[in-house]
C-alpha cells in the first residue's frame, strides 16, 4: 500500500458564526483503506464530510488530493475529480426508477448530456455504468421501479449505487445504516465490505458493529477537533477514546 | 412532474386541437356576426398559450418562479416593430430569427445576473430587470414613448414571389399562430423528457444533490433560461404582428403576473396545463369584461376560488379526476375502498413527502 494519502486536510477549519464545527483537523486517506469517523453528535463529523465534498467552504485550512488543493473549489467540480458522496438523509430523486437514478448520476460523468445526445455508444456506456452500479448494489430486480415506490432500505441502497455509478476513486459515506433494521443493516455492511477492495471509503457511521467489522482505520472527532487516529485495534483499546466517546455510548445503551 | 401521462391526456388535447383547427365552419354558426371578433380572440388566446408553456419550463420544470418573463415578450415586439422597415413588409424569414437572436441575448445576459440569486431575491431580480426595460421604453424616444411603435405592414412569408402563408388575413394568420404553438408544445415536450429535462428536473428536486453529483447546475439553468426566453419572444412577435405595434403594456410587470397566474391556472410542469390555463384565464376575462365593469374583481375571486380547489389547476383535473362517489348498487358497494389509483397517488406523494424533508 502507498504511504502517499489519497486525501489529506491540514488544519482545516469551519466556523459558524461563533461555532467552531471543524476545529483544525489533519485528516489523511490512504488509498484503498476503509477510514471511518466515529464521535458523539455534534463532533463535527458531518461537517467535515461536507467540506471534503466541497459543499461547505472551509473558514481556514487545506485539503489535498491527490497532491492538489481542492479547498475552494465548487462541489460539482469535486465531484467530477472522482469524489462520490451520499447523504445522510435519503436523497434520490422520487420520480425517476431506479435505473434512471443511477443513469443520471452517471452521465454526467460520461461526457454530459450532449455527449449522450451525440452519440449512441456514449448513452450505451451511461447505461451500461448504471446497470453496473445497481448489480453491485443487488437492485437489478428493481431497475424499472420508481425510487420512490421502493422499501427505506432499498432507497439507502440505491443511494449508494448512485454514488457508484459516478465511478468515483473516493467514496464519502454520510450514516449509510442510519434508520436501517437489522436484516438491512447486514445486508448493507455487506454491500459496504464488497466495495472495500475497489474504493477507498470515508464512512461515518453510529453502528460500532458495523464499524468495527469494516474500517481499517478510524478516527475520532469530539468538539469539532480529532481526538485520536489510529487503526482498529489500536482505537479499541485505547483508554482516552473509551472515556470519551465508548464510555458516554456504552452509558448511553444501558 | 409527471413524466407519464394517462392516454386521457394526449386525446383531450387532440379533441381540442380539432375543435380549433375547425373553427371557420363552426364559428360562424354558433357565434354569427362576432365571430371575426372571436378568431383574434383566439389566436391571442395560443399566442398566450404558447407564453404561458415558455414559463412553465422555468416555474413548473426547473422551480424558477420568474416574475419578470413580459421583458421577453415585449423586447421582441419591439425588436419587431423597430427592425420592420417603415413603408414595406418585412421577411419573416428574417424577422423571425432576429427575434429569437436578440431575446436570446437578453435572456443569457439577464439570466446570468438573476440565476446568482435564489427564492424571493430571483423573483425580485427578474421584477427589477423587467421594470427597467419597461420605463426605458416607456421613456425613451426612439422607442415612441409610451404610445409605442407601429407595425404598418406584416411581415410577410414567401419564397420569391410565391407568399405561403397571408399574415395580413386573420384566418391564415390563426392557423399560423396554432402551427407555432403546436410545434412549441411538441419541442417542450420532448425537451423535458430528454437527459436535458431529467437533469432540469433534478435540480427542482434537489439542486444540492445534482450538484454532489458532478452537475454544474447553473449552465444547466441558464440554458433553460435562454430557451425561455426565446420562446416568449417568438410568443411575443407573434403578439406584435396581431395588434399592429409594440407598447410598453406587452413588457410590464402586469403582463409577467398575468401569464404566471395561466401557469398556475393550468397547473405549473404539465405543459399542458398552462397552455390550457391561457385558454381559461382569457375566456374569463372576455366573460367579465362583458359582465361588469369591475371585472378584475371577479376575475381575482375566481382564480382565488380555483387554485384553492383545485391546487393542481385544470391540469390536475385531467390527471386525476375527482371522482362522484356513488353508492354502488349491491352489498358493500357503500364500503368499497377506492382500489389502485389512491394506492398509487399515496406511494408517489410519500416519496415526494419523504424527499422533500431531506
Amino acid at each position: 500500500m502507498s504511504n502517499t494519502p489519497l486525501l489529506s486536510t491540514r488544519g482545516l477549519t469551519c466556523r459558524f458564526g461563533g461555532l467552531t464545527a471543524v476545529d483544525r483537523v489533519d485528516f489523511d486517506v490512504r488509498p484503498g483503506q476503509v477510514h471511518a469517523i466515529l464521535g458523539p453528535n455534534g463532533a463535527g463529523k458531518s461537517t467535515l464530510i461536507n467540506l471534503l465534498s466541497g459543499e461547505l467552504r472551509p473558514s481556514e485550512g487545506e485539503i489535498h488530493y491527490r497532491q492538489h488543493p481542492i479547498h475552494g473549489l465548487p462541489a460539482h467540480r469535486v465531484a467530477r475529480l472522482g469524489i462520490g458522496r451520499s447523504h445522510q438523509k435519503t436523497n434520490i430523486f422520487p420520480r425517476l426508477s431506479c435505473l434512471e437514478n443511477c443513469r443520471l448520476a452517471a452521465r454526467i460523468h460520461l461526457g454530459g448530456v450532449i455527449a449522450s445526445w451525440r452519440s449512441r455508444a456514449a448513452a450505451r456506456q451511461v447505461d451500461e455504468r448504471a446497470e453496473q452500479a445497481l448489480a453491485t448494489c443487488l437492485l437489478t430486480h428493481r431497475a424499472s421501479t420508481p425510487a420512490s415506490a421502493m422499501s427505506y432500505g432499498e432507497q439507502r441502497q440505491l443511494q449508494i449505487a448512485m454514488v457508484l455509478a459516478t465511478a468515483p476513486t473516493l467514496m464519502l459515506l454520510d450514516e449509510p445504516l442510519a434508520g436501517m433494521g437489522r436484516e438491512e443493516t447486514s445486508r448493507v455492511t455487506g454491500l459496504l465490505r464488497a466495495l472495500r477492495d475497489d474504493y477507498t471509503l470515508v464512512l461515518i457511521e453510529h453502528d460500532m458493529d458495523s464499524v468495527f467489522a469494516l474500517a481499517e482505520q478510524i478516527t475520532v472527532m469530539v468538539d469539532g477537533r480529532v481526538l485520536e487516529t489510529g487503526t482498529t485495534a489500536a482505537i479499541r483499546g485505547s483508554e482516552k477514546v473509551r472515556d470519551v466517546y465508548l464510555g458516554r455510548h456504552q452509558q448511553e445503551q444501558a | 412532474m409527471l413524466h407519464r401521462y394517462p392516454k386521457r391526456v394526449p386525446i383531450i388535447m387532440l379533441a381540442l386541437t380539432v375543435l380549433l383547427v375547425f373553427y371557420p365552419l363552426w364559428g360562424p354558426v354558433l357565434i354569427g356576426d362576432g365571430s371575426d371578433f372571436f378568431l383574434e380572440k383566439l389566436t391571442l388566446m395560443l399566442i398566450l398559450g404558447l407564453f404561458a408553456m415558455s414559463l412553465d419550463l422555468l416555474v413548473g420544470v426547473v422551480g424558477l418562479v420568474s416574475l419578470g418573463h413580459a421583458l421577453f415578450f415585449g423586447l421582441a415586439g419591439y425588436t419587431l416593430a423597430l427592425a420592420s422597415p417603415s413603408y414595406s413588409a418585412a421577411s419573416l424569414w428574417w424577422m423571425m430569427p432576429l427575434v429569437m437572436l436578440v431575446s436570446a441575448l437578453a435572456a443569457l445576459v439577464i439570466g446570468a445576473l438573476v440565476l446568482r440569486t435564489r427564492g424571493i431575491f430571483f423573483i425580485m431580480t427578474t421584477l427589477a430587470f423587467g421594470q427597467m426595460l419597461y420605463y426605458l421604453v416607456s421613456d425613451a424616444s426612439f422607442t415612441g414613448g409610451s404610445d409605442g411603435v407601429f407595425i404598418m405592414f406584416k411581415p410577410t412569408l414567401a419564397i420569391g414571389e410565391l407568399t405561403l402563408i397571408d399574415l395580413e388575413s386573420p384566418l391564415q394568420f390563426f392557423y399560423f399562430v396554432m402551427g407555432m404553438t403546436l410545434l412549441t408544445y411538441l419541442f417542450l415536450h420532448w425537451l423535458i423528457r430528454s437527459y436535458f429535462g431529467q437533469v432540469l428536473d433534478g435540480i427542482h428536486d434537489n439542486e444540492h444533490r445534482m450538484q454532489a453529483l458532478g452537475y454544474a447546475t447553473y449552465g444547466y439553468k441558464l440554458a433553460a433560461f435562454v430557451i425561455s426566453g426565446v420562446l416568449a419572444g417568438v410568443a411575443g412577435m407573434l403578439a406584435a404582428m396581431q395588434y399592429g405595434f409594440a407598447n410598453p403594456a406587452q413588457l410590464g410587470w402586469h403582463l409577467s403576473g398575468e401569464v404566471l397566474m395561466m401557469v398556475i391556472l393550468g397547473g405549473m410542469g404539465t405543459l399542458f396545463g398552462p397552455l390550457l390555463g391561457a385558454f381559461a384565464y382569457e375566456l374569463l376575462h372576455y366573460a367579465f369584461e362583458h359582465l361588469t365593469l369591475y371585472w378584475q374583481l371577479l376575475m381575482g375571486l375566481t382564480i382565488i376560488l380555483i387554485v384553492l380547489v383545485l391546487p393542481k389547476g385544470l391540469a390536475g383535473l385531467i390527471l386525476d379526476p375527482p371522482r362522484l362517489r356513488l353508492p354502488r348498487v349491491g352489498v358493500g358497494g357503500l364500503l368499497r375502498p377506492r382500489p389502485a389509483a389512491s394506492t398509487k397517488a399515496r406511494l408517489g406523494l410519500a416519496g415526494h413527502h419523504k424527499h422533500e424533508e431531506g
